[in-house]
């Protein structure tokens, strides 16, 4: 499983911050950072896919 | 448009002549925006000199990504059209289009990021707690939860962010009343002028003695190094005041509405408080308080109806958030919802630059309530009064404590 972020759809709501803090930090403005490059290990799976499933933007969305 | 029924006159057809103003719509929005979005998805009113409805989730977040052809000038539907002057607006950024909007947001963005904000959960949770130990003090087993406590939060947490007395509170209160409740009458009230005198001499009085708030950071902010206007620094704290006083509130009172109605949930949040973080979200989408206004700004479509310039557009993110659509079973609340793509803090680059304060208040404002009320109920359903207008949430809120051992 990957990750795929698109910031230029990012306006910062930090559901995915809040749901998966594992995999996702914000900067100071608020917009999200990912901080995983690659797979993702089994035991996050389950919250990248909460990242995913509640991003107002569909801006998170994963690849298995 | 000479023809149109004066805005707040009883409503016959919601598709053809709604009213977001009126008793009725208060006391049945969802099923008007439920009905509306199986026989008319895209309403229009002639009210207002022309308003467009749309209740589509689709509709909605097209609306709110396309700032070509939709202007945030105004985002509260009045009979009047603004007169501030685009991009700017009377409250950056909120009534900012790009690309001003971007720099006026940006400036604020730091002070409400997640971690800036995460330091004000011991002092919301101190008011909240102050506040309840005030509400299940007296022997009284009938308490207004809308005006004893959540109505209290979100004013004192705003007044300890910028930097104003807490007792304040009330006035903020009847300046944003008049401007969010009844549009149609702010002409008559001129209320923007007791609002700007009160916020002029805030800042007068942070410009003689800094101190470390939300006013000294704006008088300290600065756009290609020049210091921002009077106007816009009061602009902003406009905007804090009007986003995030009667919003808050209402979401707070509304999430309490529901778990008089629903003890099922209430208790499953005593009994599992992890799931909190679920359940606000949840809240949000089901009682989402906001509806924001566009101006059409060039001649374009909503969902295949023709909008021409200068009409207005709600978008009701209330709506779009019940749109089953989007949302599995939407019209249920269900505490744990794993998918929840909700609109509460609206779409697009205007995403309610509070949100994170506003979802911090309500979350510990949930939690004090639960924890320490163990069961309630209303007290009478009829006593319930639904706000009108473009922030919907209950205004009177009279529960009856039912539980041994409040504390």
């Amino acid at each position: 499983m990957r990750i795929v972020f698109d910031r230029s759809a990012c306006v910062g709501h930090n559901r995915c911050y809040l749901l998966a803090p594992a995999l996702f930090d914000v900067d100071d403005e608020g917009y999200a950072v990912p901080l995983l490059d690659g797979d993702v290990p089994p035991d996050l799976e389950a919250a990248a896919r909460l990242a995913a499933d509640n991003c107002p933007e569909f801006a998170i969305t994963i690849e298995e | 448009m000479s023809s149109a029924p004066p805005s707040g006159s009883p409503v016959g057809d919601w598709s053809t002549d709604f009213d977001h103003t009126t008793e009725a719509w208060a006391q049945d929005a969802p099923g008007i925006w439920r009905d509306l979005r199986t026989a008319c998805p895209v309403a229009h009113s002639d009210r207002f000199g022309g308003t467009w409805l749309p209740t589509r989730h689709a509709d909605v977040a097209a609306i709110a990504h396309d700032t070509e052809h939709f202007t945030s000038r105004s985002v509260i539907v009045s009979d009047f059209r603004p007169e501030a002057p685009a991009p700017i607006g009377f409250a950056p950024p909120i009534t900012s289009d790009p690309p001003f909007h971007e720099f006026a947001r940006r400036l604020l963005l730091p002070a409400f990021s997640p971690k800036a904000i995460a330091p004000l959960e011991g002092p919301t949770r101190e008011f909240c707690g102050s506040l309840l130990d005030d509400v299940l003090s007296g022997d009284r087993d009938v308490v207004d939860a809308a005006t004893e406590y959540a109505q209290h939060i979100p004013v004192r947490v705003i007044a300890h962010l910028l930097g104003v007395p807490e007792s304040d509170g009330d006035r903020f209160r009847t300046f944003i009343h008049r401007i969010l409740e009844r549009p149609g009458q702010v002409a008559t009230v001129d209320p923007e002028d007791l609002l700007t005198t009160y916020l002029l001499r805030a800042v007068e009085a942070h410009r003689v003695e800094p101190r470390d708030d939300l006013i000294s950071y704006l008088l300290d902010l600065e756009i290609d190094g020049v210091p921002l206007s009077d106007e816009h620094v009061i602009g902003t704290i406009a905007l804090l005041l009007i986003a995030g006083i009667d919003t808050t509130w209402s979401a707070i009172g509304a999430s309490i509405w529901h778990l008089a109605e629903h003890p099922e949930d209430h208790r499953r949040l005593r009994e599992e408080p992890a799931l909190m973080p679920f359940a606000v979200e949840e809240f949000l989408r089901l009682y989402a308080p906001v509806t924001m206004a566009r101006i059409v700004s060039a001649d374009t479509e909503i969902g295949g109806c023709p909008a021409s310039e200068g009409d207005w557009v709600l978008l009701s993110f209330p709506a779009a958030n019940r749109d089953p659509e989007a949302f599995d079973d939407p019209e249920t609340f269900v505490v744990d919802r794993q998918r929840n793509r909700h609109a509460a803090f609206g779409l697009g680059i205007h995403r309610c630059l509070g949100s994170n304060l506003a979802r911090l208040e309500l979350r510990v404002a949930i939690e004090e309530w639960v924890r320490r009320v163990p069961a309630f109920e209303l007290a009478d359903p009829a006593a319930v009064r639904w706000s009108t207008g473009q922030v919907r949430g209950p205004r009177s809120l009279p529960v009856r404590l039912t539980g041994e051992g409040a504390a």
